[in-house]
């Protein structure tokens, strides 16, 4: 009798153990699936800029042997990139581009918050109101008048050392238009707003300016968004690519994506064409992949941003 | 977020007049957003009431309404079978099929059809032996806005749904879960260009990848990018397949703010698991389903980089979108004033749909 209880006790557990198995076996399942689906494009991609040629690639598309890099596996197509395009110059342009576009913007974008948010001025109010009006604006929407307007600015040429109508093909035009963003300002706003006055008041007894109070309160207690506003002005310089295409002619100053369009267009072989999104995809997903917490925050603040 | 000017008010002897300093530190930015961002909106709806080009020797002339009436009019035109005058019998083509007089004999007739003139046919229909030409203004941008309502219609649910299931499957309690979560999310900080090039390899007719893998089931080879009905959808998969990360972790910052609480009381009252999906989790992702449906929605209008890197907009201008029109007049074209207009109606649309996201969710406001 007692033999008989302990036994079911012992095939109850057993069936707990193993529908717990089960269950934990398919949802690794359904993950592993999910993994390959996100995670296949890409993994062609780089096992495909290591193979030199395009027999090789075809070759291998029915077999897992897509995914792998595996066959005659060398970095030719890498060498072909650097010989057939002018990647580092693109390469230059962008970093040029974007580092600039993030360090200024992080700058202006910050100051003016801070000026909305602690400095009492006239027309304070109503300059913070139009800001949050222009949210509303996407980008796309005014890029054909900024086409115009860009067509009729002068700016001083380094080539021919004088002033010059019209900035495309410049660094200017892929930078200054992105600086301020109504939206950045917006998010320091909300943070600095956050930031207990107490802390501005001590540093004012102190004989602070309102520079060093910026400085020495704001900025340290603002971390997070600093780091926000980063990666959203970064991502976005980055990846620009519909104002690049109508705006810079001259290989000179191609971006690394415009680069990437013309190079793709040329019919050039496909190991190549993988060799060169891998080395603009790969750095870029090894930092998300360190910092994945503070991208996804961003992305998902400016998810409804234009 | 509330707004402390009455406290900084109160504390006038700490915080006085700072113009000065407010104009050093502000003035870049918002000199900045004066003249990027304030002046070209307004200059772009002044010049959608003028011929402006990019480049041109002629003064630009104010035009009223006409770039408007060009994108948006459309007409309908009745046309009734051929007769042969002879036999009175009606015409037909080697075919069989019915001959009809040409639309292009009503648009041009500006004496007898004034109301039809500057109109081009953009698509017919037959009801009994009658043709119905529809008439538009401007085909292409017609089509083009016709296409981004069909990519946003398509979209909208799939990649919600998409979104939602991952986040289910991540907010499982489970060692890795973290790793399959940025996994989903990687393609989101993927570079649009370099994801439309790599598809477009995937979806190439002869040796890409998806045609070898549909192969294996004994499936023909389909031409995605390069047929007119199936570019479209191969462009919906590739960016529902982009972009769903982002609603996944939007839902799962939702998931995970149901009260705990309430899962145990629907446990007590023995509720099963779809029971407390139905009436706890899908009432309590309410909010997060709105912005999520918003995002989509403003995401598809921008089409704009897979169509340009993958297909040009072809085949036989399927692929066209709003912003794919709004480049080629407004830059290819150099027709600044109604590339402007196609910008406006593009604003409009997007102003209409954050209005509906703030009469939906006006009540949890």
């Amino acid at each position: 009798m007692e033999n008989q209880q302990a036994l079911d006790v012992a095939t109850m557990r057993r069936r707990k153990l193993v529908s717990r198995i089960l269950t934990v076996v398919s949802q690794y399942a359904i993950h592993a699936f999910l993994v390959f689906i996100f995670a296949f494009p890409l993994l062609f991609m780089f096992a495909s800029s290591l193979k030199e040629t395009n027999a090789q690639i075809f070759r291998d598309l029915r077999s897992l042997r897509a995914f792998v890099p595996v066959g005659e596996v060398s970095l030719l197509n890498y060498r072909a990139v650097f010989e057939n395009s002018r990647f580092p110059r693109f390469l230059f342009n962008s970093v040029v581009i974007a580092a600039a576009t993030v360090g200024l913007g992080l700058l202006v974008n910050s100051l003016a918050a801070y000026t909305l948010s602690r400095l009492k001025w006239p027309g304070r109010k109503i300059v913070l109101s139009i800001i949050i009006a222009t949210l509303i604006i996407p980008g796309q929407a005014i890029m054909i008048p900024m086409l115009m307007l860009v067509s009729r600015l002068p700016r001083l040429s380094l080539v021919e050392g004088a002033l010059v109508q019209g900035w495309q093909n410049s660094y200017s035009v892929l930078v200054l238009p992105f600086l301020a963003g109504a939206w950045n300002i917006f998010l320091f706003y909300t943070n600095f707003q956050n930031i207990p006055y107490e802390l501005d008041e001590a540093a004012l007894v102190d004989g602070a300016s309102r520079l060093e109070i910026f400085r020495h309160v704001i900025v340290p207690n603002s971390g997070p968004v600093f780091a926000t506003v980063a990666i959203n002005t970064f991502l976005g310089s980055w990846n620009m690519f519909l104002w690049a295409t109508m705006t810079i002619q001259s290989e000179e100053l191609r971006p690394v994506m415009l680069g990437l369009q013309y190079f793709f267009q040329r019919d050039t072989p496909w190991g190549q064409v993988m060799a060169y999104t891998t080395l603009i995809t790969l750095p870029m997903l090894l930092v998300f992949f360190a910092f994945q917490g503070a991208f996804v925050k961003s992305m998902a603040t400016t998810g409804l941003k234009g | 977020m509330a707004d402390r000017s009455g406290v900084a008010g109160e504390r006038k002897s700490l915080f006085g007049a700072d113009a000065g300093p407010a104009l050093a530190m502000g003035g870049p930015a918002f000199f900045l957003l004066l003249l990027f961002l304030i002046g070209p909106f307004f200059a772009g709806i002044a010049f959608s009431f003028t011929n402006q080009r990019l480049v041109s020797p002629d003064p630009t002339e104010f035009v009223g309404l006409r770039n408007y009436s060009r994108l948006l009019r459309f007409s309908v035109l009745r046309l009734e079978p051929l007769v042969d005058e002879e036999t009175g019998e009606l015409m037909r083509d080697e075919e069989g099929g019915l001959e009809y007089p040409r639309s292009r004999e009503f648009t041009r007739d500006e004496e007898n059809y004034p109301r039809l003139t500057g109109l081009t046919e953009w698509f017919n229909i037959h009801i009994r032996q009658k043709r119905y030409v529809i008439l538009a203004g401007d085909p292409a941008f017609i089509k083009a806005l016709v296409h981004n309502f069909y990519f946003a219609l398509v979209i909208i649910p799939l990649q919600s749904a998409v979104g939602l299931i991952l986040a289910l499957a991540v907010n499982q309690k489970m060692a890795g879960r973290n790793y399959f979560r940025t996994i989903y999310f990687s393609p989101v900080v993927t570079s649009m260009v370099v994801i439309s090039i790599v598809w477009t390899f995937l979806y190439d007719a002869n040796n890409g990848l998806i045609n070898a893998f549909l192969a294996d089931f004994g499936i023909e080879a389909v031409n995605w990018l390069g047929n007119p009905t199936t570019a479209m959808p191969a462009i919906m998969i590739m960016s529902i397949w982009q972009g769903c990360g982002l609603q996944m972790m939007l839902f799962l910052a939702g998931l995970q703010s149901i009260p705990d609480s309430l899962y145990e009381a629907a446990s007590i009252d023995g509720a099963n698991a779809w029971e407390e999906f139905r009436f706890i989790t899908l009432p309590g992702l309410r909010s997060t389903m709105i912005f999520n449906f918003i995002t989509i929605t403003i995401a598809a209008f921008q089409l704009f980089t897979q169509p340009f890197v993958m297909t040009g907009g072809g085949p036989n201008e399927s692929t066209t979108t709003v912003i794919l029109r709004m480049r080629t007049e407004g830059f290819r074209e150099q027709r600044i004033g109604y590339a402007s207009a196609i910008a406006v109606v593009f604003f409009l649309i997007i102003l209409a749909i954050n209005l509906v996201q703030r009469y939906v969710l006006r009540e949890e406001e």
